[in-house]
């Protein structure tokens, strides 16, 4: 009960739909519809706020949910109203961060479908049943992408220092631009 | 989930790109065939299932059917070596959560990779296994997992913690084996399975308060490397500091240990540590500087996350404490124009409660620009904040009580709506020039209200403010108005009010009987019967009734009977000839859980709600033994024990006695509870022999007329003794009652019952019945000021003991006393121990007391030093003679 607990992690897109969730806390909604109307809310009490730089906060139904947004894709992590707000920024910032690295950089919801395999993988080892499993991004990187080495599959033609240091540069360009 | 086909003509054609554009659940099905194919295509497999974790992460749902065919199929993919496929085999197995007959098919595949060289299987297979095993296969597992707990690779011991941390909600006992390897991975260098192993250690153990203690000792004296470890450690921390139960400062245990935690690196360790300090029961402000001191650095940090935190934290705070945070008010006030509108919001309440009355005007201008653009909920701690500030600044009302009428007018919900009309009420009735336009407020607030509640609510509080004005007149046509446009329930309120202002108002009554009159109409015949009831109460149907004190007791005064016993006795009541009998109703109160535990186990809930104090059991038990006659002269009552049971658990009649004391007089509340369906019991008394008890001669008591099944009702005893005196005795008790037998089928008692007797167990009345608990908050500067004039000093011999927390506390217990700044805390194996108390003699005689105890370590005998300093000789020395004959 004292251990740091994660509700929920989002990721939307700018319209608010779906592109990968997945919730640990069946008893706040035990339904589908129950979770939509949750996304629903959150979308629409974040989406004029400017998350896009610093992580952003808000409170509401008995939650406490940071997020943070970059081109069209929302990230949100959620936890109890009593939790302490840096460990669950410290989760948000853990999945950001490695999705940018599996993504190398380009994160936007067409690249994040298209990997979704890797986000789903990123989410498993972020949290396991509430329970935070691992915060750093490097690592979380780097265990979801070991696992694909399979022939055909996107990460497969490099290494994993070589897909950092491409995300590295591509943020790098980003920055100059 | 397929998106509509005429998104392809949108010109966002390329945007909306998916790589599950128009993907359809029975095609994916159809596809995952290619799982049974004898040639396994890796990659084709992958994306198949990528395909169906998406479907179901859309909220699609697979039938029965369905799902087990998948499962089936997707079992075959063991058989493949590929790593990444596996991966994604493992996902789906969580996902599709499947049956226990189902669980077996793949139990043997898993335990092969729980086993397998490569650390991702090994880790993975666990957290699969753990997830979907049903229990039955954990002792089979067993032991891979207490191997897995000291696994090199850091993620393969983590997996395997975190699966004993679900595991041990449902498998307690099996994961309770684990201890020893479980310690050891608490030693790990890696950061992460360090705070794993903490959080399962404590689980583990987290009933048995001496094993957490410590834990949190060495823990805290060792090395914890992770930020998130560290914050776990924290909150044990705390609990242990709460579970002491010193209500006192001072050298609190661990309060070091929380400051050095102010200075850590990690910023979401710093912020646990004084979240912790500003939750430490019974705070002062001298421990409270330093955590108010880092949270003030958070106000100016760049990052929101950051400043949010610090201001929540400072808002709860200034709450119980608003002069610390008083520092913080320039930083408060710049943030009122965050960006983050919730941490506006928490400044601004802030604010609120740590501004003095100059600020009240400008703080008030910066509100109502902001009002328009917060949700509801905040709305409402803005609206709570300005109550209390009302209340502390009662010339202010005219700015706040506008400010509260207009946001009353603008758009917000029900909770909201409420929260404002409650201020409202409050301010009313506690500031009496606010009274006036306050109900103006509320008339103009009902005319369009769209909430039935808050309408009855107002109406019922117009009835008995309003006719107190001075122009009771005025409030006539809103309260009419209602009786034309609203719902039954808002009308009959509304005629009830509108009596209510009759009686009281002879002026108006005739105008109120026309009113009434038209009210006989009504389409709703509870209006209807309210109408006629009050026009014949009040002599307004011409026959000749004065508005004697009968009436307006019948329209004001309240039901003196508690209403769930009302309740009760309305649902056994059956129509007949014989009308209902409200002096049927039980008075009695029933007896509620008053002995509720002393630590708060739940932490204040909400932003910014209100911190729930004790129930004041004093109090309740003042108006429970007031309200019956026999015991109204008892003067002023001293105290009241804590429940002491006289029955063992589940037993016939359970019954626990509740010793008030007073000054020459004891009361004795027996609380009874029948848990025999079968039963009816009547005419409820406990006899009580006293010739144990030399000085006690009973005076009073007071039966308990009917204790029906798992009702609880109460008996009482009235002794007189010596006044002053700290009497003792042993009382024995009898319960004697008359039973009568119920027919479970109808619930109908038997007309004759039979008179039967129980054997309770023995009553002691004890000197620390006669000590109040009574904290002092500067122990040093107390015993000081009281001086050595009726100084008693002496030793003692208290035998061997286990330890020396038990010796403290049989003595704390014996005095009844309450220990001061902590000191009933024994550090482990300490040899001596020294620990203050103070309290109140009866009498009102202020006690305090020294203890120096020492132990032999190898005799295991304790010997103790007790210093006694009273206002009174002969209480010092009673206090040596409790200890004495101890």
């Amino acid at each position: 009960e004292s251990c740091p607990s994660i509700k929920n992690i989002l990721l939307l897109d700018s319209e608010g739909k779906r592109v990968a969730v997945k919730y640990y806390s069946e008893e706040d909604w035990p339904t589908n519809a129950a979770k939509e109307s949750f996304e629903k809310a959150v979308f629409t009490k974040t989406q004029k706020t400017n998350a896009r730089t610093e992580a952003e906060i808000a409170m509401f139904e008995g939650t406490i949910v940071v997020y943070k947004f970059v081109q069209d894709l929302h990230f949100f992590v959620t936890g109890g109203e009593n939790e302490n707000e840096l460990i669950l920024a410290t989760v948000l910032q853990g999945f950001f961060d490695a999705v940018g690295i599996l993504l190398r950089g380009n994160v936007d919801k067409k690249e994040a479908l298209e990997n979704l395999d890797l986000i789903l993988l990123c989410l498993d080892e972020i949290v396991d049943g509430g329970i935070i499993l691992e915060t750093d991004s490097n690592v979380i990187a780097s265990k979801v992408a070991s696992h694909s080495i399979d022939a055909g599959a996107p990460l497969s033609e490099q290494t994993i220092s070589q897909a950092l240091a491409t995300a590295r540069e591509h943020l790098a360009r980003q920055l100059l631009k | 989930m397929a998106q509509p086909l005429a998104k392809k003509d949108d010109d966002r054609d390329d945007e909306e790109y998916s790589p599950f554009l128009g993907i359809e659940k029975g095609a994916v099905l159809q596809e995952a065939r290619v799982f049974n194919d004898p040639q396994l295509d890796a990659r084709r497999c992958s994306q198949v299932i990528t395909k169906l974790l998406y479907l179901l992460n859309q909220g699609e749902s697979f039938t029965k059917v369905e799902a087990t065919e998948v499962f089936f199929s997707v079992t075959k993919l063991f058989q493949s070596r590929d790593i990444g496929l596996r991966r994604m085999v493992y996902l789906i197995i969580k996902e599709l959560s499947p049956s226990a007959d189902e669980v077996i098919i793949v139990t043997s595949s898993l335990m092969k990779d729980m086993n397998s060289k490569t650390d991702m299987y090994r880790a993975n297979a666990i957290r699969v296994l753990c997830r979907i095993t049903d229990g039955t296969l954990l002792t089979q597992i067993e032991r891979y997992l207490k191997q897995a707990i000291v696994d090199k690779n850091p993620v393969v011991a983590s997996a395997a913690l975190v699966s004993g941390i679900h595991l041990l909600q449902t498998n307690p006992e099996i994961v309770k084996r684990w201890s020893n390897e479980v310690q050891d991975a608490v030693q790990s260098r890696a950061a992460l399975v360090q705070f794993h192993a903490v959080a399962l250690l404590h689980q583990i153990r987290q009933n048995d308060r001496l094993a957490v203690s410590k834990l949190v000792t060495s823990l805290t004296r060792g090395n914890v490397r992770s930020p998130l470890a560290q914050c776990l450690l924290i909150r044990y921390t705390s609990q242990v500091i709460r579970e002491s139960g010193n209500a006192q400062a001072g050298d609190r245990p661990f309060y070091d240990y929380l400051e050095a935690c102010l200075r850590h690196k990690a910023e979401m360790v710093i912020l646990e540590a004084a979240r912790a300090i500003t939750e430490l029961h019974g705070v002062t402000p001298r421990e409270l500087t330093p955590a108010i001191t880092v949270l003030q650095l958070f106000l100016s940090s760049s990052k929101p996350v950051l400043r949010f935190a610090a201001v929540r934290t400072l808002n709860k705070v200034a709450m119980t404490h608003p002069v610390p945070v008083t520092n913080c008010n320039i930083d408060m006030e710049s943030l009122i124009s965050d960006q983050n509108r919730s941490i506006a919001t928490l400044a601004i309440t802030t604010l609120l409660k740590t501004g003095n009355e100059s600020s009240v005007d400008r703080l008030m201008k910066q509100i109502t620009n902001f009002m328009s653009d917060i949700a509801d909920e905040f709305k409402i701690v803005v609206v709570e904040a300005i109550r209390s500030l009302c209340l502390k600044f009662p010339l202010k009302f005219r700015a706040l009580m506008n400010f509260l009428s207009n946001i009353l007018r603008e758009e917000g919900g029900f909770e909201y709506k409420k929260a404002i009309v409650d201020s409202i009420v409050i301010l009313i009735r506690d500031i009496p020039d606010a009274k006036e336009s306050g109900l103006l407020h509320l008339c103009e607030f009902i005319e369009d209200c769209e909430f039935t509640y808050l309408s009855t609510q107002i109406l019922h509080f117009l009835g008995i403010e309003g006719p107190k004005t001075s122009d009771p007149s005025k409030y006539i046509r809103y309260i009419y108005n209602r009786v034309h446009l609203e719902n039954a329930t808002v009308r009959a309120s509304a005629v009830s009010t509108l009596a209510k202002f009759g009686a009281m108002v002879d002026s108006l009554k005739p105008r109120v009987f026309i009113l009434l009159r038209r009210c006989l109409f009504d389409s709703d015949d509870e209006v209807r019967d309210r109408a006629t009831l009050y026009l014949n109460t009040l002599g307004g149907d011409g026959s000749v009734v004065e508005t004697d004190n009968d009436v307006k007791d019948f329209l004001f005064g309240s039901l003196d009977v508690p209403l769930v016993n009302l309740e009760t006795s309305l649902k056994n009541y059956e129509a007949s000839e014989e009308p209902f009998d409200i002096n049927s109703v039980p008075k009695e109160v029933k007896s509620q859980p008053l002995a509720e535990k002393k630590a708060q186990s739940k932490k204040p809930t909400g932003l910014g709600a209100p911190p729930t104090g004790p129930a004041s059991t004093v109090a309740a038990y003042e108006a429970l033994l007031s309200s019956i006659p026999e015991f109204s002269n008892f003067r002023k009552l001293f105290k009241s024990s804590a429940p002491v049971e006289l029955t063992e658990p589940e037993t016939e009649y359970a019954v626990n006695v509740v010793k008030h004391i007073f000054d020459s007089h004891v009361v004795f509340q027996y609380n009874c509870t029948n848990t025999i369906p079968e039963q009816l019991l009547e005419d409820v008394i406990v006899v009580v022999d006293a010739s144990e008890a030399e000085e006690f001669s009973e005076v009073a008591s007071r039966s308990l007329r009917s204790l029906p099944y798992d009702t609880p009702g109460q008996t009482f005893l009235a002794f007189e003794k010596p006044e002053g005196v700290p009497a003792v005795g042993k009382f024995t008790n009898l319960l004697r009652f008359i039973v009568k037998e119920v027919d479970p089928t109808t619930g109908e008692a038997e007309e004759d019952g039979v008179e039967d007797e129980y054997q309770l167990e023995d009553l002691e009345v004890v000197a620390a019945d006669y000590i109040l608990k009574v904290p002092v908050f500067n122990f040093k500067n107390a015993w000081d000021s009281m001086g050595a004039d009726f100084e008693r000093v002496d030793e003692y011999g208290l035998g061997p003991r286990e330890n020396l927390t038990e010796a403290v506390n049989a003595v704390i217990n014996l005095l009844g006393m309450q220990p001061c700044e902590g000191t009933e805390v024994v550090a482990s194996n300490s040899r001596s121990h020294t620990c203050v108390l103070s309290g109140v003699y009866i009498g009102n005689v202020k006690v305090l007391v020294r203890l120096l105890f020492g132990i032999d370590s190898s005799s295991k005998e304790v010997a103790m030093k007790l210093t006694v300093r009273s206002e009174d000789g002969a209480v010092s020395d009673a206090i040596h003679e409790i200890v004495a004959s101890g």
